[in-house]
Formats: structure tokens, C-alpha cells, sequence
């Protein structure tokens, strides 16, 4: 879900606390980059060696001897000082039903929005109280400077190797700072699903019956839209929001090509390249949607609230978005809302979609990481927990495999769960191309695709740009 | 950052303008008063020295680190500084920043001083002061909020669309801050509508100090509008007009807060100004060392166009 709430995050009211947040790094960081690398090395945090990343040998001796009788929160009372993100009620809900299940526990809870987040993590991993529980917008950098806790010992105690694999995958980390394979470092919530919905009245007066099963027939279907003087599909890509034409281009290139090299790239293995002849041929097919005038004409300036709004409001046939959108859909639109995997380009091929886990991590030097890490725990296995999960989140709760996901009470809901179920049965998840990096969905993405929209920016040239971005950001 | 908020140098020199008189008296009084003196200062200072020139010199020390913000630093030397020069990258924000300076400076500054002369004449009566409120309305308001309004104004379905629509003109309607070609005017139409104020009430103020029996040699010889304001008005609040010019320059070169809320930088980087640049990479790319030799190398650029326009004005002044 990082995505959707990035876009949010950018509304409004945080932008006056970035203007906060830059005064107060200033001040923080006083004392100096030299000197600052002793004080938030993060002493206590073990660098994971391969022995400690493979086994359960002596860690500190808490981690031992909580290993003996398994990590839990205790009969004492304990406060979980945990950082939310503004806007996004799942945590807030999961947090107040763990308390009445255990009493003990109470919560002091910051919130933030994700943008202000993702620029104060490191501050408030390496500070004085370190947060037992802090939304994640990206990780490798963290995991680098020792900030967030190694969650292997968690994951054998609880028994988390035993789950399905994909899930924990995008919260791996390896020790040459590639994503997707290593150590644990956080743990997803749920783990969210992007397609296309569509407004079933709409759709129906342009003679859909049935969801398009090629790229082709998704593409007769926008000319027959856009014949009728409908507005084929409603995205956003105003910068604030970020290049929201990114999903359709990501969903494309994986109609086009295998989604292997997608995510090799997103996980910065070495030598990844986005601007491979697949990944061209899809971003021409975007080009070729834009030329056609199948996105809004202003969509430049349209943020990601408003395209939803106008999306709502009857303004657009498809939408590419993901399954945290659910319940506001649901909302308004009720049964007229619908979901489709995006078709692959001939019938029957691989199907894919984006998922990625709501992401949680623990700081190194969390006071009350055994209880945080029970939490994760619990969310994923206990029945209220995945209820809530799929009402409140929209998404699937993930956990072991032989737990149900129980039915949610929007129907779109149950259709984007289910859509989920035939992904993962063809292994079709990808992270999203617009978290690789910290700042590639800013420096590359966006102002490219914006580019494109504008005619000045082609297929080849968006791919040539990104990688050249996304290279000098590794470069560091 | 302004160049002219230097911190009060102690009872000497604030003693002067209003204590004239005094001078025989005042070296003794600086012994005894001294101390008391700075302790009255102290305050102002050290709030001076802790939010304005810590950080300031923070921002050099950086300057000549690698460092991501969290992590160890590594001295670079001037390596930021070679890059600060040599990216084209960094090269467009500042292109833009002077584009913005026709919108943020030039343009404020003139119309202000139409504006301050129509209302200068119209002082006496209510319609008068009502006018200044009017213009001046929009300096009461946060940036931010301005940022967001007018973000609301100019999008496609606002109300600025509307009314070209309402009067026939819908082939011009577009997204103003979306599209490449409009955004950075659209952006700079905010910030005159901002500084508009700021400078008519300054130029009026500078204005009232002008002699009236001036006004009425020039009008006994026949002089009308515009030569009354060329012959009489300009020369008299050319001090006025430079200190406009350099408030609003400097808002232009280091603009953030309007182009951020309103555009981000987009679309593409048509309205990436330098403030956006280094907001991205301290908080995105986490290159704080590049960003802070960025902030460095705008400070010398604002001091450039500023320090000029100073000295014109000020020799004038004597």
C-alpha cells in the first residue's frame, strides 16, 4: 500500500510541517555528520552476521531467554510507543482491539502523514525513545545505519519461515543492501492488490459483459469509451500525488514481459535494468493510450483524492489502483463498483498484479520489541484481527496458509480477495516500480511520465531517464 | 536571510536616532549601561545565534560531507560544490528561479507603484484606504494556505476555468499548474498577487514622505499623471522601491513554499525551483551534504542580485 498512501500523504496539511520537520533536522543535527555516527550506531542492535541471520545463538541475553517460553508482551504492563500514519484508521483499530484482548497493553501513538514519515524515520529510529512500532515507508537505507531490528529470532520463535514465502519477501534484506532475500526487518499488516476498476454502469453502456481477458480487448473497450464520449480511464499525476500513470505503465509491463526482471530491479540486484524491449514495448502502448486521449486531459494537475473523487462521481470508466481504496469506493459506489486483474496480452497467460505489504518494523532499540513482534504475530493469526483487517484494511491479512481470510462486508472487497487468490496461485506479485529507491517515484517516474503526458518525453526516452536516475541513486 | 536583519549591536547604536541630544553624555553612560545593555539583547540574540547562524554555519560544515543524514559523514572537500556546477540538473532550477524573479520582483514592484500613486492621490478619502486593505489582504495570508487556494482556483474544473467558460473563452481553459507551458506563470501569478500588497504599502509609505509643495510646483507647471510621477514620485521613493526589490527577489530565487503546495516542481521540473531541489535531495535522496553546498551556492546567488540593487539605492540616498 505504500503507494496509495504516499499519493495522500502529499495533501494538504503536512506541508507546512515538511517546513517543521526540515527546521527541526537542522537543529537535531547539530552535533555534526562526524560525530553523529557514534551516538546512532544503535549500539545494542547486533550488524546481522551469518551466523546470528542463520541461527538462534546467543544474542543479547533478553532475546535468549525470551526465546526459551516465546516472545509475548507479559503480565506487566507495558506501553507500545508506536508512530501511525494519518489518515489510515487499520493500525488505529488493530491497536485498540490487541488492548482488549490484553489488558496490560496500552498504546501512546503518534501519527504523522507518510511523507513527513518517510523524511523523519531515520530521526526517530536513531533518537532518545525509539518506537516500538513505526510505519515503514522504505527500508534498505534503515537496515544499512543499523536502525531496525533484525527479525529472524521473531520469525523462527513464531514460526513464520512455515508461512507462505512471497509475503515476507519485500521485508528481506540482504547484506549487499539488495531487497528480497536476507535477514527480516519488518513485517506487513496486509498485503495489498492493484488492478483496474470499473464503474458497472459505465462499463455496461460501452457493452462490457464479461472483464477483457487480452490487452486488445481492454484496448476496444477504451476506443468504444472514448467513441461514446466517455471518459475512458481516470488516473492522477499531478506531482504532489505522484506519476499515478506508473500503474498502468507497471501493469503493462507486465502484460508485455516476465515480472522477474521487474522485481530484480525494484530490489536493486545488481546490474537491473527497466529499460529492457518489453519493458519499451509497454511504455509505448502508454504512449499510445495517452495520444488517444484515453487519460483526462489535465490529468498533470490531477491528485490522487480528486481522480478518486471524479472516479466516484461517474467521471471515468477504469480506474488502476489498489485494494486500500475499497471501502471508500464501497461507500459511495456500492454495488456499481467492479475489479479486474489486468489482462495479460494473450488469453491465458500470466497473470500479475502489485502487492506489497503495509510495512512495519521494529527499532533496533526498541524497549518493547518482544511484545511489537507478538503484535505482528497476532495480527496476522488471530480471527478478529484478520476480520478487521479485511473490513477496515481491504486487504488480505496474509499469515499462515491454512487460515481462512475471512469474508469482508463490501463486495468489492471479496472481489479484489479473491483476485488476490488467483495472483498468488500465479505467483504473479510485484512491488511497485515507484519504491526501488527512496526518490525514484519523484526524480524519475513522475516528471517523466508528466513528460510524456506534456509530448515532450517518448517511450524510450522515460525508460533511458528512469535507469539513468535510478543508477546515480545507487551510486550514492 | 535577509542581508539587512543584522542583530542590534548593543545601546550605542540604538541610542542614536532617538537620543540625539545626548551625545556628550552617552560614552560616559556606556560603561555603566553596558552590561545591561547586552542582557537586554541577550534574549534576541542568542535565539538570533541558536535558529539563524547555527544552522547557517551547519549548513557550510555539511556542505563538504557525504553524508545521508543518519550515518557516519565523509569529508568530500568541495566535491558538492564541483557538482552544484557541473549537473545540468541543477542548472534548470535556476533558470527557473529567474523566470520567477519577472513575476515575484519586477512585476509587483511596477504595479505597485501604479498602484501606490493611484491610491497616493486618492489618500484622503475611504475609498482610499479601503483600496490598500484590499491589496494588502493577501500578505495576511500563510503562503501555504494562498498555495492551496489557488491550487483549488486553477485546476481544470476551478473556478478561474469557469468563468473563460462562462464568457466563451473555453479554448483557453486548461489545468494551469498542470500544463508545461502555463505552470510557471500560473505559479508566478500567486506570488504577484502576494508582494502586490507588500510593496504598494511600502512604496504609499514612502510616498506621504514626499513634500506636497513639490506636487504643487509640479501641477503649477502644468505637469499631469505621468510626469508628476516620473519627475516627482520616483525620484522620491527610490530608497522605497529597493528595498521592495530586494524582499521580493529574495522571495523569488529562494521560493519553496508557494511552488511546493501549489506545483511540487511539476510538471516534469517546469517549475523546480532551487528551494524544491534541495528539499528533494535532503529529504528524498538523502544527499545532505549536495543539498546543503545547494543552499550554500543560492545564498551567494541571492547576495549577486541582491547587493546591487542595494548600492544603486543607497548611494542614491546620499
Amino acid at each position: 500500500m505504500p503507494w496509495g498512501n504516499r499519493r495522500l500523504a502529499w495533501r494538504g496539511a503536512f506541508r507546512s510541517r515538511g517546513i517543521l520537520a526540515l527546521v527541526a533536522v537542522l537543529l537535531a543535527a547539530c552535533v555534526g555528520p562526524g560525530a553523529q555516527s557514534t551516538t546512532t550506531s544503535a549500539p545494542e542492535q547486533p550488524t546481522t552476521t551469518a551466523a546470528e541471520a542463520t541461527g538462534t545463538t546467543q544474542d543479547s541475553p533478553s532475546t535468549t531467554e525470551m526465546l526459551a517460553e516465546g516472545p509475548s508482551c507479559g503480565t506487566e504492563e507495558v506501553v507500545l510507543n508506536a508512530y501511525f500514519e494519518t489518515g489510515f484508521d487499520l493500525p488505529f483499530e488493530l491497536a485498540d482491539e490487541f488492548s482488549a484482548q490484553f489488558p496490560n497493553v496500552s498504546w501512546d501513538i503518534k501519527q504523522d502523514q507518510f511523507t513527513n514519515l518517510m523524511n523523519a524515520t531515520p530521526r526517530l529510529l536513531s533518537g532518545d525513545n525509539p518506537p516500538d512500532l513505526i510505519r515503514l515507508p522504505s527500508m534498505v537505507s534503515l537496515v544499512h545505519d543499523g536502525l531496525l531490528k533484525n527479525l529472524d529470532d521473531y520469525a523462527a520463535a513464531f514460526g513464520w519461515d512455515q508461512w507462505p514465502q512471497s509475503q515476507l519477501l519485500q521485508n528481506r534484506v540482504a547484506e549487499d543492501g539488495t531487497r528480497g532475500s536476507g535477514s527480516l526487518y519488518a513485517m506487513g499488516l496486509n498485503h495489498s492488490l492493484t488492478g483496474v476498476f470499473y464503474n458497472k454502469e459505465l462499463a455496461d453502456q460501452i457493452g462490457m459483459t464479461e472483464p477483457p481477458t487480452t490487452v486488445e480487448e481492454f484496448d476496444a473497450l477504451l476506443a468504444e469509451a472514448k467513441a461514446r464520449g466517455l471518459q475512458p480511464i481516470m488516473a492522477w499525476n499531478a506531482t504532489a500525488s505522484g506519476g499515478g500513470l506508473a500503474f498502468p505503465l507497471q501493469h503493462l509491463m507486465a502484460a508485455y514481459g516476465p515480472i522477474e526482471p521487474i522485481n530484480e530491479w525494484i530490489f536493486q540486484k545488481p546490474g537491473a535494468n527497466i529499460n529492457t524491449e518489453s519493458n519499451l514495448a509497454a511504455a509505448e502502448h502508454l504512449q499510445r493510450w495517452i495520444e488517444a486521449g484515453y487519460f483526462p486531459e489535465d490529468v498533470n494537475a490531477i491528485e490522487y483524492t480528486d481522480a478518486n473523487a471524479r472516479f466516484r462521481g461517474g467521471e471515468g470508466v477504469f480506474i488502476f489502483n489498489g485494494d486500500w481504496e475499497n471501502a471508500v469506493y464501497d461507500g459511495e459506489m456500492g454495488d456499481n463498483v467492479g475489479f479486474f486483474l489486468f489482462p495479460p496480452l494473450e488469453e491465458g497467460g500470466q497473470l500479475a498484479a502489485m502487492s506489497a505489504p503495509l510495512t512495519f518494523g521494529i527499532a533496533a532499540g526498541a524497549p518493547n520489541a518482544d511484545c511489537a513482534a507478538f503484535f505482528f504475530n497476532w495480527v496476522a493469526t488471530n480471527e478478529a484481527a484478520r476480520q478487521i483487517n479485511v473490513d477496515v484494511g481491504g486487504s488480505n491479512p496474509g499469515g499462515p496458509a491454512d487460515l481462512p481470510v475471512p469474508p469482508a462486508s463490501a463486495p468489492i472487497t471479496n472481489e479484489t480477495l479473491a483476485a488476490g487468490a488467483e495472483v498468488a496461485k500465479a505467483n504473479g506479485q510485484m512491488d511497485f516500480i515507484a519504491n526501488a529507491t527512496g526518490a525514484i517515484f519523484a526524480e524519475g517516474w513522475t516528471p517523466e511520465l508528466q513528460e510524456m503526458v506534456g509530448g515532450l518525453q517518448d517511450a524510450a526516452g522515460l525508460l533511458e531517464a528512469v535507469q539513468a536516475e535510478y543508477e546515480s541513486q545507487l551510486e550514492r | 536571510m535577509k542581508p539587512d536583519s543584522q542583530p542590534p549591536t548593543g545601546p550605542a547604536s540604538s541610542d542614536r536616532p532617538i537620543l540625539p541630544r545626548r551625545r556628550v553624555g552617552r560614552r560616559r553612560r556606556l560603561d555603566g549601561s553596558g552590561l545591561a545593555g547586552w542582557l537586554f539583547a541577550a534574549p534576541a540574540l542568542i535565539m538570533y545565534g541558536l535558529f539563524v547562524l547555527q544552522p547557517l554555519l551547519l549548513t557550510i560544515q555539511y556542505s563538504f560531507y557525504n553524508w545521508d543524514g543518519v550515518g557516519p559523514g565523509e569529508w568530500v572537500g568541495f566535491a558538492n560544490y564541483v557538482r552544484v556546477f557541473t549537473d545540468p540538473d541543477l542548472l534548470g532550477p535556476i533558470f527557473n528561479s529567474f523566470r520567477l524573479l519577472i513575476f515575484f520582483s519586477v512585476i509587483p514592484v511596477t504595479l505597485g507603484v501604479v498602484a501606490a500613486s493611484l491610491i497616493h492621490r486618492i489618500a484622503s478619502s475611504r475609498f482610499g484606504s479601503a483600496a490598500t486593505t484590499v491589496i494588502f489582504l493577501p500578505q495576511v495570508i500563510p503562503l501555504v494556505a494562498s498555495g492551496i487556494i489557488w491550487g483549488w482556483l486553477l485546476a481544470r474544473p476551478g473556478v478561474v476555468n469557469q468563468v473563460l467558460e462562462a464568457i466563451g473563452l473555453e479554448r483557453i481553459a486548461r489545468a494551469w499548474l498542470g500544463d508545461f507551458g502555463t505552470a510557471l506563470p500560473a505559479v508566478g501569478m500567486i506570488g504577484i498577487w502576494v508582494l502586490l500588497g507588500f510593496c504598494t504599502v511600502l512604496l504609499q509609505t514612502g510616498m506621504a514622505k514626499i513634500d506636497p509643495e513639490l506636487y504643487e510646483a509640479a501641477r503649477l507647471d502644468g505637469a499631469g499623471w505621468w510626469a508628476e510621477l516620473r519627475a516627482v514620485t520616483l525620484p522620491g521613493i527610490r530608497y522605497e522601491i529597493g528595498v521592495c526589490l530586494t524582499v521580493t527577489a529574495i522571495a523569488a530565487l529562494a521560493a519553496f513554499d508557494i511552488v511546493y503546495v501549489s506545483t511540487g516542481g511539476g510538471p516534469g521540473r517546469a517549475t523546480t525551483v532551487p528551494g524544491i531541489k534541495i528539499y528533494i535531495e535532503a529529504f528524498l535522496q538523502r544527499r545532505v551534504g549536495l543539498a546543503s553546498a545547494l543552499a550554500v551556492a543560492l545564498v551567494f546567488l541571492v547576495l549577486a542580485v541582491i547587493l546591487p540593487v542595494q548600492r544603486l539605492t543607497r548611494e542614491d540616498r546620499t
